[in-house]
């Protein structure tokens, strides 16, 4: 392509040029919008740098950036769409045109919604990258279906949590503040960095997660800022920390009910706050009182003075600020857990207040475009069709269909058929955004049509796509990154494009080119250019050109919203829920089935709530821990990348592993009642000896694509060992971080073949443990 | 002029930036390093802290980028380390760091 040299972002020749942008994905990572100079040579993206006038990554990149070039002309890429041939699973291909595969996906949709109805469509999406902003627009506005997915149990990535601050405060997501607000950052007049910051269930280090830069806690440190580790691992962070809580997987909750035990028992908490605008704190109080720290350090497997001393470090230390992770999503009561760790924010005086927790402005970018588009839904669809009916506190947050219900509905047909899948930029058949992928797998054969949007031949997409359409990188097309996905937008980016791969479309490209033929009235825009620069003059006061020019938008913050009426849509002081306050007790959560204060309870699996099978997997079994080298199943084809993390890791302690016959190293295999998965041993004092912690996310691309083997997707696919439905009232939540298991040495990653005997029948079902046990 | 490079290894949490930066930057093959970030064995003490750091060391590789600093930027580790941990200068002015910087920290000199 012709690089526009008259674009400010752009500087060079045409042989020969360098574009500002900032980056998001594909390759995923979470919208933080470092800011990169993208060095094109003939035609070729030859090198990645940072842009030190960034004012977020001032400079710095991580590896994946770094190493782009490798992923953009990878040769296992595929630059043109795609047509099977030969049967599902066989990964044999033949080339076609965009129009051509435009017409078959018309075709046979049509079809197949004659036969089955509009909601026969499915529009799954994964995590983090660009494409969680247009799934359920291309669900609603292209195919008229009410069924856009997600297919994580419980929706737990991010959704519970952000669910769980609007149900009780009505805001966005509290973030740390971190003076991202501010193009002057940490010299911003009136920002004071948090005294203490609690990371929590997080390693924001090496996830970055939902667009905080991780990188920002070292600036904190670097300025003063004290650091409380709450983590099962000894992570470099807890190492570095002035407190480290180790405490066991899954006792979340119980640990923020003692913390506020003691702050509310002490008369360590800020009056003032609580009186104005709290909500329901007498029967905190009340609550609180089980939980005493001598208790609760029993459940933790703690020291119940080391509760004390993080407590007082905590209230006693204003301003302070907690990272609350992924852990909140991914354990048995962790909405529980979220719901006390808010009510810490809001009696200590912490929410929205300098070196505290930021709360967003209300304008969400993209937003009100993407829940408009339900009106293209036929009536009653959204409400009454969509997938989830058993959960009105998910189906009210939440603009999807409920996964786990998702996940039934295939299997048994009701309330209807699901007949065609639309994988839009997910691989979820690896261990990615799911549980029992083993039965997903099964399930999923039962779609009669699939296409399958990615950058390269993925398991999932070798099992199950009929019609394959290539996506263009971040340095390949047009963009707007929004950091929380627009729920606390400390800054915006512009993504710019600067080459074309191939015949690759962005996401929003495919929606478009989509949405023309199915849907015109509701894609009126030719362009992805065009398509921004209206969304972006709906929210704020410029177009996609001004972005484009500055590179960033720095919206700053004012503080204390709550006193001037910048948190509710009628402009009144207060918060946007029912009662004006910060609701400690719930009023909404009883309308849904949900107690409507925050409780601790034992773990679905852990040796107190399952004994018997506690004595065959004695171990506990937290995942999901990130590092920078991959973001989830991404990258696995980068020789740079994976000479630094070759193989998946699940780290042992030195005791545990010596009891096993187990060296550092060796291949090991977790295994649960359910399934099973075959990592690298890492053999460390670093993770206590009743804990084993597993990588997800792994499939080797460098092994046979075709079935069985499907790139070694069963292998070391870590969430076979996970149920489906270990979900809370709400419809929230899952147990990747609080599960058991027992390990054993095995010789290789072969050990099992490719399946391993994962799809014996009613393997993953096991009465007696499944399902049913848990809803009794 | 003699240079070196600064490490405050104090914030190094082992992100690698450093290594592909390099290895970008001099096109090194797989198996070699112009840096390569090490980690120590792990020890707990007394106090019931863990000692345990991520520790960068140079190789003959290293020319401090030479064709970059010409231009003006900063050697490519130094600016793309996300703990922006890694200083660049004469020996003199990264002795005199050493005296400011708080925290654990090394000197490295390739020869």
């Amino acid at each position: 392509m012709d690089i526009d040299l008259s674009k400010p972002y752009v500087s060079g020749t045409q042989d020969d040029y360098v574009v500002r942008s900032c980056a998001w994905s594909p390759p995923g990572d979470h919208p933080v919008g470092c800011g990169v100079k993208l060095h094109v040579k003939d035609g070729m993206l030859i090198d990645v740098e940072g842009d030190e006038a960034h004012p977020i990554s001032q400079g710095r990149l991580c590896v994946r950036c770094l190493d782009l070039p490798e992923y953009v002309h990878n040769p296992q890429r595929i630059i043109y769409p795609m047509r099977r041939v030969g049967e599902r699973g066989e990964n044999k291909w033949e080339r076609i045109t965009w129009d051509e595969a435009i017409d078959e996906i018309y075709e046979k949709t049509k079809a197949l919604q004659e036969k089955y109805g509009k909601q026969t469509v499915v529009v799954f999406a994964g995590t983090g990258r660009e494409a969680t902003l247009y799934y359920c627009p291309l669900a609603f506005a292209v195919f008229g279906t009410p069924n856009a997915c997600f297919a994580m149990s419980g929706f737990a990535c991010y959704g519970p949590r952000r669910s769980i601050a609007y149900y009780l405060f009505g805001t966005g997501y509290p973030e740390v503040d971190f003076a991202g607000y501010f193009a002057d950052r940490y010299d911003h007049p009136g920002y004071e960095v948090p005294k203490y910051i609690i990371c929590w269930g997080k390693q924001p280090l090496y996830s970055n997660p939902d667009g905080f830069p991780g990188f920002s806690i070292i600036d904190m440190m670097k300025r003063g800022s004290k650091i409380i580790s709450i983590d099962p691992q000894v992570t470099w962070l807890a190492a570095h920390s002035e407190y480290h809580v180790q405490l066991r997987p899954g006792t979340d909750a119980a640990l923020a009910l003692a913390m506020l035990n003691i702050i509310i028992n002490e008369d360590l908490y800020d009056h003032d706050f609580v009186e104005n605008w709290c909500y329901g704190f007498e029967d905190l109080r009340e609550r609180v009182q089980e939980y005493t720290p001598e208790r609760v350090a029993n459940i933790c497997w703690i020291d119940e003075q080391l509760i004390y001393d993080v407590t007082y470090a905590y209230a006693k230390n204003h301003p302070s600020a907690i990272q609350w992770g992924l852990a909140f999503d991914q354990t048995s009561t962790g909405g529980q857990a979220g719901q006390a760790v808010l009510s810490l924010m809001a009696i200590t005086g912490n929410l929205d207040v300098p070196g505290g927790q930021t709360l967003g402005p209300r304008t969400v970018f993209l937003g009100k475009w993407r829940f408009d588009t339900a009106q293209y839904l036929d009536e009653g669809m959204f409400d009454q069709v969509r997938i989830g009916q058993k959960y009105p506190g998910f189906l009210n947050a939440m603009s999807t269909a409920q996964p786990d219900e998702l996940l039934k509905t295939l299997e048994t047909d009701e309330p209807y058929p699901l007949r065609m899948g639309f994988f839009q930029s997910s691989n979820f058949l690896t261990a990615t955004c799911n549980v029992a992928p083993q039965r997903w797998y099964k399930a999923l054969q039962k779609l009669e049509f699939n296409v399958v949007t990615d950058l390269f031949m993925t398991p999932t997409a070798v099992a199950l796509a009929d019609i394959f359409l290539p996506l263009a990188s971040h340095a390949e097309h047009v963009g707007v990154v929004t950091p929380h996905f627009g729920r606390n937008l400390h800054f915006m980016g512009a993504m710019n494009k600067a080459l074309q791969v191939g015949e690759c479309k962005s996401d929003i490209e495919v929606c478009i080119t989509l949405g023309k033929r199915f849907n015109p009235d509701a894609w009126p825009w030719d362009t992805a250019e065009e398509f921004f620069d209206e969304q972006l003059k709906l929210a704020f006061p410029f177009g996609l050109d001004k972005l484009q020019h500055d590179i960033t938008y720095s919206p700053d913050l004012t503080y204390k919203k709550y006193e001037t009426g910048g948190l509710r849509s009628d402009g009144k002081p207060g918060f946007e829920t029912t009662t004006g306050k910060c609701e400690l007790k719930s009023t909404i959560y009883p309308l849904f089935g949900e107690d409507p204060l925050p409780f601790y309870k034992e773990p679905h699996y852990s040796p107190y709530s399952q004994p018997e099978l506690a004595e065959e997997y004695p171990l506990i079994l937290t995942t999901g821990g990130r590092k920078l080298t991959s973001f989830h199943s991404e990258h696995r084809q980068l020789e740079t990348l994976r000479e630094i993390d070759m193989y998946p890791v699940v780290s042992i302690n030195t005791e545990t592993a010596a009891a096993h016959g187990i060296q550092d190293g060796d291949w090991v295999c977790i295994e649960n009642m359910f399934g099973h998965a075959i990592e690298k041993a890492r053999v460390t004092p670093l993770i206590p000896e009743r804990i084993v912690h597993a990588s997800h996310g792994w499939w080797y691309p460098e092994q046979e694509g075709a079935e069985p083997n499907l790139f070694g997707n069963w292998k070391s696919n870590i969430n076979t060992l996970l149920p489906n439905s270990c979900v809370s009232a709400l419809g929230f939540g899952s147990i990747h971080k609080d599960m058991i298991c027992k390990i054993y040495r095995v010789d290789s990653l072969d050990e099992f073949g490719p399946t391993g005997g994962l799809f014996e029948e009613g393997r993953w079902l096991y009465p007696e443990y499944g399902e049913e046990h848990l809803n009794g | 002029m003699d240079n070196a490079l600064l490490v405050n290894y104090e914030y190094c949490f082992g992100c690698h930036s450093c290594e592909v930066a390099c290895k970008k930057s001099h096109n090194l093959p797989l198996g070699e390093w112009g840096i390569k970030v090490q980690e120590t064995t792990p020890q707990k003490l007394e106090n019931g802290r863990w000692m345990w750091d991520f520790v960068p060391y140079i190789t003959e590789k290293c020319d401090f980028c030479a064709d970059r600093v010409k231009e003006g930027k900063k050697p490519s580790c130094v600016q793309h380390c996300l703990a922006f941990c890694i200083e660049y200068g004469t020996i003199e002015e990264m002795v005199k760091r050493l005296g400011e910087v708080k925290g654990k920290c090394e000197i490295l000199i390739p020869r």
